[in-house]
């Protein structure tokens, strides 16, 4: 008599391509923007998984795991993408705008407004998302890298700072600097 | 400056908190500093609560990959199949 929990998932690299494809693209579509690139990352992620295929335990789903190689391949991409970093913040000046008075008050052209999503149901707001992604898509590399795999991956802090290489303190940086050139992007473009 | 009037005037550092809130969590004087700054300033409230919905909108969006119409193209889907195929034969 087989026990259910020990039977453990399989791979069918015949199916691949049915199966998980469009999945991994959208999935790389999203978090790189490049069309061309995240084809790429598809073709890469099944060639990579051939090859470790025998180190496949079945622990988790066979989709879980292709998800997985691919992740770590979108991560080294922010990576390349973050280390000409100086070169790319520098052109991209209003990146760097300051939302503040020295006293840490609001410049005024810079404060808040009411989105009028906030009470309704945004997370169905189509029109909203497509912003939404222009808007993070105009943040710095490294900016985008540091918010999509903090807000997105939810990886440890720690592991995101090692990762991209960046101190601690320039974490925090990064992550208010981003959110306060995206909330302002979104009050822009969305009322 | 007093430290009462420091933490209201200071939006720079609200905001901040704000973000840290969300990521970490805060120690108690950082909430309570928070707390102070936000009684008082209706345009940072305005700013804690499209923070927090954003977070929101961005991790719906990312993680829903499975809802979504893009979607590859078949002569570039086959092609891919076939080089999975050759890389199977070859062992």
């Amino acid at each position: 008599m087989s026990n259910p929990i020990l039977v453990s998932n399989t791979l069918n690299p015949h199916q691949w391509v049915n199966n998980h494809a469009d999945y991994l693209y959208t999935y790389a579509l999203r978090r790189i923007n490049d069309d061309e690139q995240a084809r790429d990352l598809v073709q890469e992620v099944f060639l990579a998984a051939l090859e470790k295929a025998d180190r496949f335990e079945g622990r988790s789903s066979e989709r879980t795991w292709l998800t997985a190689i691919l992740k770590n391949k979108i991560i080294d991409i922010y990576r390349k993408r973050s280390s000409g970093l100086n070169k790319a913040a520098k052109t991209d000046e209003k990146a760097y705008e300051d939302f503040f008075y020295d006293d840490g008050h609001w410049r005024e052209e810079h404060w808040p407004k009411e989105f009028g999503v906030e009470d309704q149901d945004p997370l169905h707001n189509k029109e909203f998302n497509r912003v939404l992604q222009q808007c993070m898509q105009k943040l710095p590399a490294l900016w985008l890298a540091v918010f999509t795999m903090k807000h997105m991956e939810e990886e440890s802090s720690e592991n995101i700072c090692k990762q991209l290489k960046v101190t601690s303190a320039n974490f925090w940086v990064i992550i208010h600097r981003a959110k306060l050139n995206l909330r302002a992007c979104l009050q822009k473009n969305w009322i | 400056m007093g430290p009462i009037k420091k933490i209201r005037y200071n939006c720079r550092k609200a905001t901040l908190l704000i973000e840290k809130k969300l990521i970490s969590g805060l120690s108690l004087p950082e909430k309570v500093e928070l707390h102070i700054h936000l009684a008082g300033c209706s345009v940072c409230r305005v700013f804690d609560k499209q923070s927090a919905i954003i977070n929101t909108m961005v991790r719906q969006m990312l993680t829903n990959a499975d809802d979504n119409n893009v979607q590859l193209d078949d002569d570039f889907k086959q092609d891919l199949q076939h080089r999975i195929e050759d890389e199977l034969n070859k062992d």
